[in-house]
């Protein structure tokens, strides 16, 4: 018994919905941030069980076309963290917090 | 067998990532998440897919928590306040999010396509990384490229960010 691409898609969802959850729910700035690289990698998970149960065609070996799109999620995922931060930090010299219900300038 | 593995690293990568939302002080959510993306990488490992796995660990687990725990560090963020329940907003989210997980387990669960047992993979001819890298490297040659602009442009964007002040 070794598990099916249904189980990899659910756990995938599962964890997706974990990142959700906490992007609505936390209100500290930092922690969305890291609810969000959970859902960027909720989605690698299910383009690496997607690339494993399905060959190139013609061939016995994975579809490597979605690791390769998961390499490309990764290094914008980094790229966006090294941003992200730092408007983080820019955020917090000019208004001293990190918690977005003090960040209500915008609000209408 | 694998069941087995994929159910221990699969509880491993949610239980931390429950974790990551319900612990309060942003250093322990930051711990967790490391945890979390470890369960991940064995979870691409189980998939055999070993480069993807081994980049797992070294960006994420590795620089981007390192980051992650540097900015903690220099903005000096202590544990959330206990502030009082946003009930409406506790509500909402807990209704989208249990709609969201009810959909992607219907949808999941009514498609035959979905639940096939893995493909055997040929003989002999398993070579992760070079396969993966010949993709990049041949049909994906232009947006690696593009990619490497980007993380130029990244460094700049950071740099420029940082300044003491943005004229």
């Amino acid at each position: 018994m070794a598990p099916t691409l249904a189980h990899y898609l659910i756990v995938s969802g599962l964890l997706f919905s974990l990142g959700l959850a906490g992007v609505l729910l936390r209100r500290n700035i930092l922690v969305i941030f890291m609810c969000l690289e959970l859902m960027l990698n909720a989605a690698n998970l299910s383009l690496v069980a997607f690339s494993r149960f399905n060959f190139l065609p013609g061939t016995q070996l994975p579809n490597y076309n979605g690791q390769v799109l998961v390499f490309f999620i990764i290094t914008v995922a980094a790229a966006e963290v090294a941003v992200g931060l730092a408007i983080i930090v820019a955020l917090y010299r000019t208004r001293q917090t990190t918690h977005v219900e003090d960040l209500n300038s915008m609000k209408f | 067998m694998e069941l087995v593995l994929f159910w221990i690293f699969s509880i491993l990568m949610l239980g931390f990532g429950s974790a990551v939302i319900f612990l309060r002080s942003p250093v322990s959510s930051a711990m967790s998440l490391v945890m979390s993306f470890l369960g991940l990488a064995a979870l691409f490992v189980l998939l055999d897919a070993y480069f993807i796995g081994i980049i797992q660990v070294l960006v994420y687990a590795g620089a981007v928590m390192v980051l992650f725990l540097f900015i903690i560090m220099l903005l000096d963020i202590k544990a959330e306040r206990r502030r009082r329940l946003n009930t409406p907003a506790w509500i909402g989210g807990g209704l989208v999010v249990g709609g969201v997980v009810a959909m992607l387990v219907k949808v999941v669960m009514d498609q035959p396509a979905f639940h096939v047992m893995k493909p055997e993979i040929g003989d002999g001819m398993f070579d992760d990384v070079r396969q993966v890298g010949e993709t990049l490297f041949t049909t994906y040659n232009l947006p690696f490229q593009i990619i490497g602009v980007l993380l130029l442009v990244a460094t700049v964007g950071v740099v420029i960010l940082s300044k003491k002040e943005i004229k």
